[in-house]
């Protein structure tokens, strides 16, 4: 087993820095990083511009310039922002910490409740609530997070008070502005819709996965022999049934990450949430070089992780998986 | 089971009656009732834009009355309202959907045919190419959709020599060429697996033992085998760049087509800015046509993967 993850993260590293590359070599192209510099700062000095260059490794050749940006990178000699001249690594450690705690709750509000209308769905297959959740899980894939949450936000935005005088869930940022310190109840209220946006999306994913993969095992035979050995039927749907059919469960979760961050790029955006979604589209707008790499490293970092995770994860569940 | 052995006296009075594979399929498909509705609402819709100049009430750019004009709720000289310069809603609608459904509609088709060839070849030659091709696929299909599509459609517009070819970064044109290198990938990807499935079976070796190409083999057992699948393929093609579309247009980098000529994902797009202000219908009819024309389109997708897979169990 050690020598399996071993491996895998043999191949890893190698891939991280292949993509790394090709992102840089992207962003290089797409968004001239050296034009935008000079851009947003019109009266920065030769001297300025070619210390901006050399920080951020923006070399004319690209495979000297990536090193030089690895290096850098690497040694945590990060450049500053374009804009504003910050440091990066605050604002996206904010932003991470955001994007955490919308994305953690979201997962675990739809995951389970995905699975659990999976399972409720596959026990009575062709029955009146299959149909109806299969039915309700397809129009939630179906429908786009941003139109699920301008709906919401026009609901809560401007309905709600108007009907009943009162707004029940605010509709962006973490806290009212002018807020500062640490509120959990004002920030869970912050938090209630993009959740359910993002939920939606991953509810209807599970619930979908759920219900196939649950159908799949209830029909195989092991089920009727563990039903013949006289076990309740209880026993036999917990330790037999959702045991065997959490497996291709888990793996697709761990590579459904990446749709799940996309769903919340568009959320944050919707909301004004200062999460990662929002850091990334308004640097991409200003092509905000300094800010875009450390970002592209995490999300790419991050992709592979939970890659890595799915194919240890299917391996450890299923025993019949040789790691060889 | 040969034909003549179907068609004597004895065998038809006693047999079901002979459904050709192409009926059950059929038979199938019109089983999935909401598909069936799928189709009718997709098909009016399809009219409706198609008769554009007829079923239009203004032009693309013309205002319903002399001002004030801006912001009118539903009423009759504008059913479903107008937007901030006093054009009406429903009108651009109809523009909008036309664009969105051809952005959608020539995106899949390259897609499906890129995907059916690389798909096909990496599944059936397997080996270096096979490894390459879906490493590359898992790859990009890991991360996230909107990141992979900006940062690709800003590099694509940055390359000058490009720009003849493909367009400007705000054209029609540029888009549908953008979806096509992202959509090809998932049809790869499926096509590989059907072309893994299909070549190990009887008929396959079959043609190669009496000395078929392998071009050959593809091309006249492999692919239309795989037509299922592919058609399936399609149509989730189509709604992914449809709503790609409306994504890339919803933040502002969507297609541009000048002269106030607009898309369905420019519309919702404008629905961000009227939320807070309560107009109420520039955010929920945009939102309601493309949610509806991403169900009707995934419905037909599902019922013609039930349609044909024989061997799919009829479970719900």
């Amino acid at each position: 087993m050690l020598r399996f993850v071993i491996r895998r993260l043999a191949w890893a590293v190698p891939t991280l820095f292949l993509v790394t590359f090709l992102v840089y070599i992207a962003l290089r192209i797409g968004t001239n990083p050296v034009e935008s510099y000079k851009r947003i700062n019109p009266r920065a000095t030769p001297a300025k511009i070619q210390q901006y260059i050399d920080k951020n490794g923006l070399d004319p050749n690209y495979v000297r310039g990536y090193f030089r940006w690895l290096v850098n990178f690497v040694t945590l000699d990060w450049p500053r922002s374009i804009k504003g001249s910050r440091e990066v690594w605050p604002q996206l450690k904010d932003a991470l910490a955001n994007t955490l705690r919308l994305g953690a709750a979201a997962s675990v509000v739809g995951i389970f409740f995905g699975l659990m209308l999976g399972v409720y769905a596959a026990l009575r297959p062709g029955g009146r609530r299959d149909v109806g959740v299969n039915t309700a899980a397809f129009v939630g894939i179906s429908i786009p997070p941003y139109v699920s949450a301008i709906l919401l936000q026009l609901l809560f935005a401007v309905y709600w008070s108007r009907w009943f005088g009162s707004t029940l869930f605010p509709t962006s940022g973490v806290y009212p502005p002018g807020h500062t310190g640490f509120n959990l109840l004002l920030m869970l209220k912050h938090m209630v819709l993009p959740v359910t946006v993002v939920a939606i999306q991953i509810i209807a994913v599970y619930a979908r996965y759920m219900r196939s993969s649950l159908l799949d095992v209830l029909s195989s035979e092991y089920m009727r022999t563990a039903r013949s050995k006289g076990i309740s039927e209880r026993r036999v749907l917990f330790k037999h049934g959702l045991r065997n059919a959490l497996i291709p469960v888990v793996t697709i979760a761990a590579l459904d990450v990446g749709s799940i961050v996309g769903g919340l790029i568009i959320t944050e955006n919707i909301f004004s949430y200062p999460g990662m979604g929002k850091y990334f589209l308004s640097s991409f707008g200003e092509g905000d070089f300094p800010l875009l790499m450390p970002w592209m490293v995490i999300i790419v970092a991050s992709v592979l992780l939970f890659n890595l995770l799915a194919d240890v994860s299917y391996a450890w569940l299923d025993p019949r998986i040789r790691l060889e | 089971m040969s034909n003549e052995l179907v068609n004597s006296p004895a065998v038809r009075e006693t047999a079901v009656p002979v459904v050709s594979p192409r009926r059950m399929a059929f038979n199938r498909f019109v089983s999935h009732k909401a598909a069936v509705v799928s189709v009718f609402v997709l098909a009016i819709l399809v009219v409706f834009v198609a008769l554009s100049p007829l079923t239009a009430r203004y032009g693309v750019n013309q205002s319903v009355q002399a001002p004030p004009n801006s912001f009118l709720p539903p009423r009759a000289n504008a059913w479903l309202g107008t937007d901030d310069i006093g054009r009406d809603l429903y009108s651009r609608l109809i523009y909008g959907v036309r664009v969105s459904l051809i952005i959608g509609l020539f995106s899949a088709i390259i897609s499906v045919l890129i995907g059916c060839v690389v798909g096909a070849v990496a599944g059936f030659r397997g080996g270096r190419f096979d490894d390459v091709v879906m490493r590359v696929t898992d790859l990009f299909l890991a991360f996230p959709f909107l990141v992979t599509l900006l940062v690709m459609r800003n590099m694509l517009g940055a390359i000058s020599w490009l720009t003849p070819i493909i367009g400007k970064v705000s054209s029609v044109r540029f888009i549908i060429v953008l979806f096509s290198i992202f959509g090809w990938m998932g049809v790869a990807r499926i096509v590989r697996g059907q072309v893994l499935a299909l070549k190990e079976r009887e008929f396959i070796e079959a043609a190669r033992a009496v000395g078929a190409t392998r071009r050959y083999i593809v091309r006249r057992h492999l692919l239309p085998n795989s037509i299922g699948p592919i058609m399936v393929a399609l149509t989730f093609s189509v709604v992914s760049a449809i709503i790609g579309e409306s994504t890339l247009a919803f933040f502002g980098y969507g297609p541009q087509a000048g002269d106030g000529a607009t898309s369905l994902g420019i519309l919702v797009g404008q629905a961000k800015g009227a939320v807070n202000t309560g107009f109420w219908w520039l955010a929920l009819f945009p939102c309601l046509t493309l949610v509806t024309i991403a169900l009707t389109i995934n419905f037909i997708g599902d019922a013609l993967r039930d349609a044909t897979d024989p061997r799919m169990q009829k479970d719900g």
